[in-house]
């Protein structure tokens, strides 16, 4: 379930990278290394990256969108997400928080490099993108018979 | 060094321990909130809860948004990268007097939470109609 991708802290170079997020977010500037396609936490949308041995999964937090304004593409192993958010406020209204996103938004992930860009499949559930690459066939592991002489 | 000694404390726990601690991370579910002369309106961002997974509540004075992310996932996946590390939303607002919690409706629509809080009767604006003498 999801818990699984809440095992990252258990490793610790995950650690390390959470504490790299955690003091981006103090100094609210970049460290002296960072991932070329690393965003700064709370960038709209959030997402959340797994694997298993035949696919990559990719679970992009994007609640509020119509599937028609939100644009996906692969070339390669380079995710794209692309799409807008829209809320408009009546003219009567005073407010008084405004927290969630607006507008358009772009997010670039790497995948590894072992994904296979002609089998991909997105769909979206509860506000949440599903993006599922294919492994390559080479780069799945293989059971290797061992003969008895 | 402060640090590194919690870092060494925290490998000694085990992992079923430390599932446990990280599935008490609480996400605080970004909103909006709008006031028009009948009502007001909360819009939380709640990706990944369904509307059976969302407990809204009034609770005394306070509005209660709590939701549990679920998703469809394989059992065997292994984690690569992850922005969202907890599966429960909570977040609550005191509310006042003149709303009508009686008449709260809400909707849940592609992970987003609309709550509508009407004012009670009384203090809806009623236009004062200025005599001329």
């Amino acid at each position: 379930m999801f818990e699984r991708l809440l095992g990252l802290d258990t490793d610790l170079w995950d650690r390390f990278a959470q504490m790299q997020r955690e003091l981006d977010e103090i100094f609210g500037r970049a460290l002296p290394s960072a991932a070329i396609r690393g965003v700064p936490a709370g960038t709209f949308p959030a997402v959340n990256v797994g694997e298993t041995t035949d696919d990559v999964r990719v679970y992009v937090f994007a609640p509020g969108l119509d599937t028609d304004k939100l644009e996906v593409t692969l070339e390669g192993n380079v995710l794209s997400i692309e799409g807008e958010r829209q809320e408009s406020v009546p003219d009567n209204a005073t407010v008084y928080r405004n927290e969630r996103f607006q507008g358009r938004f772009r997010r670039v992930l790497s995948l590894p490099e072992t994904v296979d860009d002609e089998r991909v499949n997105a769909t979206y559930k509860d506000g949440v993108l599903q993006v599922v690459v294919a492994k390559k066939a080479e780069a799945q592991p293989r059971r290797i018979e061992v003969k008895a002489h | 060094m402060a640090e590194s000694k919690e870092l060494t404390q925290k490998q000694e726990t085990t992992p079923e321990a430390q599932a446990g601690a990280a599935r008490e991370v609480v996400l605080v579910p970004a909103v909006d909130v709008l006031e028009d002369p009948d009502g007001l309106t909360v819009i939380a961002d709640m990706p990944g809860v369904s509307a059976e997974r969302l407990d809204l509540r009034v609770e005394q004075d306070q509005l209660v948004i709590e939701g549990d992310l679920s998703i469809e996932m394989p059992a065997e996946m292994q984690p690569l990268y992850a922005d969202v590390r907890g599966s429960h939303y909570r977040r609550a607002f005191s509310l006042s007097q003149e709303l009508d919690t009686d008449a709260i409706a809400a909707e849940m629509k592609n992970g987003v939470l609309r709550v509508r809080i009407p004012k009670k009767e009384a203090h809806r604006p009623k236009r004062i109609e200025v005599q001329v003498a």
